[in-house]
């Protein structure tokens, strides 16, 4: 096995673009404020994501979780900076690496901060990946577009990431195309890339979707141990919530665009403080409840182009009063550094 | 033209096949994509048929040594003279040996279908890409002006602008051929750029960093590319007999020149009279020309789909 090498980024075009930039070391690695993403639709503005506000540490994994359409994709789309706008439109809110709020860089300097500073990962894998091309081929010219690489080096590269990622024969495989891998290769394929230029953070958009059980279980203990090697934060988005107690150390649960509850991954489990999160985690299915109905949370997500009044979760909660049609809830402090954005939270978290 | 139903038979190639075991050599795209072909009898039977055409089209001086526009080349006591076991193409109406006539016509077809085809993929995949990348505004200028083109009778079209061009060469016609060829890759382009632009690859690649350029370049390109090589390949073959049909109809090349389809024009009244060489040695010409590009064009669109392997 060759001996893995820091990729040399000292020349290469990502740092002469990002030199004038001032990145302080000092600061918080990832820190998300009062996000707000706006899609302009025919039937009027969609407030995709309102006011999320979250942050993430060297070598902490910070789980985003929530149902489908309730904003989690947007706001790792949003990070990453490649919302196709228009349709969507950031109405607000700062996203600060660094210390830098990359919303205010200008386009020819964002473009390096992702996959060199902020990488992601993608649900299917194999859409993902360029059939055309060769894995080896999509991997190497990442080093060549960034670090100026010859082919030959990018190549060398390619091969130590898809040995580092697991993947069998490496050096023969690099030629291979996308089609002639596993789904749980592919999606090893896609670490490697996130991975290539050693980003500080990576965002995991339900990378394990589109995985049967067993080889989910090995991709995520892969992105949790090369996570832990690279002292990476992760942002894992899922609506799994088995696979986000594993490997996840806080929470940010989502609903219609807002984060409802942030916790710690035990306090979550143990004393949901949202009646979202505690219907959630009551639609798990459990072995000794074989036999009686499983709880569902009745009724479907709102639309987001016209959002009810107050909560936007009272539609479907068993525990919304009148007070919850008209008033706002805002994002009442826990005790235990945990917030949560009910009235109720009290009520929530003593039953 | 079928040109939407072969472009579309070219972007819904099925998945199947089960990978083959990787050589370990150093793939391309194009490596692949010549492995492939090497290994097809359909590519080596269009391909020694196209290098034969291509051949007689640049240095027709091997086939046959006299051109028939030389002085004293078509003596007039031969004419319409048919086939013998010693002239076994017999001569043309003009009296000049048909095989002769048939070579040193066979440039004039098949480089302005090369000019036409030329012309075309660069403008269609230009404006192509442009209106399925960009979108919006510049998408309905583009779409609109292929309506135009589209509006317009080929034929009485290319009728029109050809009569008022005082000569008709190589030039002229191509450039008719071209204006009027354009749209039809344009739109397959257009249709391939938007559907290849949905899919997540092209999200991934600027997660990681790529910029336009590159994204249209390499992903959009490489991925949208391959029914505009058929159809462009087809679309050769179809220019060879759209130039025929022009000449046929007298707004094509003009006498002294030789090209095929001024051999077929001048053929075809009098192939019921009994001359039928003066009629089936051209046309088949043309027959088996077209026929070699789209076989080639057929087997391109096969190589290049990996997902076919």
């Amino acid at each position: 096995m060759t001996e893995t090498k820091q990729p040399d980024v000292s020349a290469g075009p990502a740092k002469s673009a990002l030199r004038d930039v001032n990145f302080d070391p000092s600061a918080p690695l990832l820190e998300v404020e009062n996000l707000q993403v706006e899609f302009h639709t025919r039937d009027g503005i969609a407030k995709a994501v309102n006011g999320v506000s979250f942050s993430v540490a060297e070598g902490e994994t910070l789980g985003i979780l929530g149902e489908s359409g309730c904003g989690k994709s947007v706001t790792a789309q949003a990070i990453m900076g490649i919302l196709d706008t228009p349709p969507a439109r950031i109405a607000g809110g700062e996203v600060r690496y660094r210390g830098v709020d990359l919303l205010q860089l200008d386009e020819s300097k964002r473009r390096h901060v992702r996959a060199n500073k902020i990488a992601m990962i993608f649900q299917d894998a194999l859409s993902s990946l360029n059939p055309v091309f060769t894995v080896g081929w999509q991997l190497g010219e990442l080093y060549r577009m960034h670090t100026g690489a010859s082919r030959k080096e990018a190549k060398v590269k390619a091969i130590e990431m898809l040995e580092l990622v697991g993947i069998p024969a490496a050096k023969a495989r690099v030629d291979d195309y996308p089609h002639q891998f596993s789904g749980g290769m592919r999606q090893r394929v896609m670490i490697a890339m996130a991975l290539a230029l050693k980003p500080d953070v990576i965002i995991a958009d339900e990378p394990t979707t589109a995985l049967d059980v067993t080889v989910q279980a090995q991709v995520m203990q892969l992105l949790a141990d090369l996570q832990q090697e690279m002292k990476m934060g992760l942002i894992l988005i899922t609506h799994d919530m088995g696979v986000v107690a594993d490997v996840v150390d806080k929470i940010c649960v989502m609903y219609a665009g807002h984060a409802v509850e942030q916790a710690d991954v035990f306090q979550i489990y143990e004393r949901p403080a949202h009646p979202y999160t505690k219907a959630l985690l009551e639609s798990i299915p459990r072995v000794d409840q074989k036999g009686q109905e499983l709880t569902v949370i009745k009724g479907l997500p709102p639309a987001l182009v016209n959002a009810p009044p107050g909560c936007s979760f009272h539609p479907r909660c068993t525990f919304a009063t009148d007070r919850c049609k008209t008033d706002e809830p805002e994002l009442y402090a826990v005790p235990g550094g945990r917030s949560s954005a009910c009235h109720y939270w009290e009520e929530v978290i003593a039953k | 033209m079928s040109d939407i139903s072969a472009a579309q038979a070219a972007s819904t190639s099925d998945p199947a096949g089960g990978p083959e075991g990787s050589t370990g050599a150093d793939r391309t795209l194009w490596g692949d994509v010549r492995y492939e072909m090497v290994r097809n009898p359909v590519f080596w039977f269009s391909a020694i048929l196209v290098f034969i055409v291509l051949v007689m089209a640049f240095f027709p001086q091997i086939f046959a040594s006299t051109s028939p526009t030389t002085s004293g080349a078509c003596p007039l006591e031969h004419a319409r003279e048919k086939p013998t076991w010693g002239k076994p193409f017999g001569y043309t109406n003009a009296g000049c040996d048909m095989w002769s006539s048939l070579v040193w016509g066979t440039g004039k077809s098949v480089i302005v279908a090369i000019f036409v085809t030329i012309g075309t993929v660069i403008l269609g995949v230009a404006s192509g890409t442009a209106a399925g990348w960009f979108g919006g505004f510049t998408d309905t200028v583009i779409s609109r002006i292929t309506d135009v083109f589209f509006g317009l009778p080929f034929i009485l079209g290319a009728l029109v602008f050809l009569a008022i061009f005082p000569t008709r060469n190589i030039v002229t016609i191509s450039i008719v051929l071209t204006v009027f060829g354009w749209t039809s890759l344009t739109r397959v382009m257009r249709g391939s750029v938007i559907s290849t632009k949905q899919r997540d690859f092209v999200d991934a690649a600027r997660a990681l960093g790529a910029t336009d350029l590159f994204i249209i370049r390499k992903h959009i390109l490489a991925n949208s590319i391959a029914p505009v090589i058929v159809l462009a390949t087809i679309g050769l073959g179809a220019y060879i007999s759209a130039e025929a049909t022009l000449t046929f109809l007298g707004v094509g090349y003009q006498r002294p020149t030789v090209s095929w389809g001024l051999l077929v024009s001048e053929g075809q009244t009098l192939a019921t009279a009994g001359f039928w060489h003066l009629l089936v040695y051209p046309s088949s010409f043309i027959v088996v020309t077209v026929l070699a590009f789209i076989l080639l064009g057929d087997v391109l669109r096969d190589a290049l789909d990996p997902r076919s392997r």
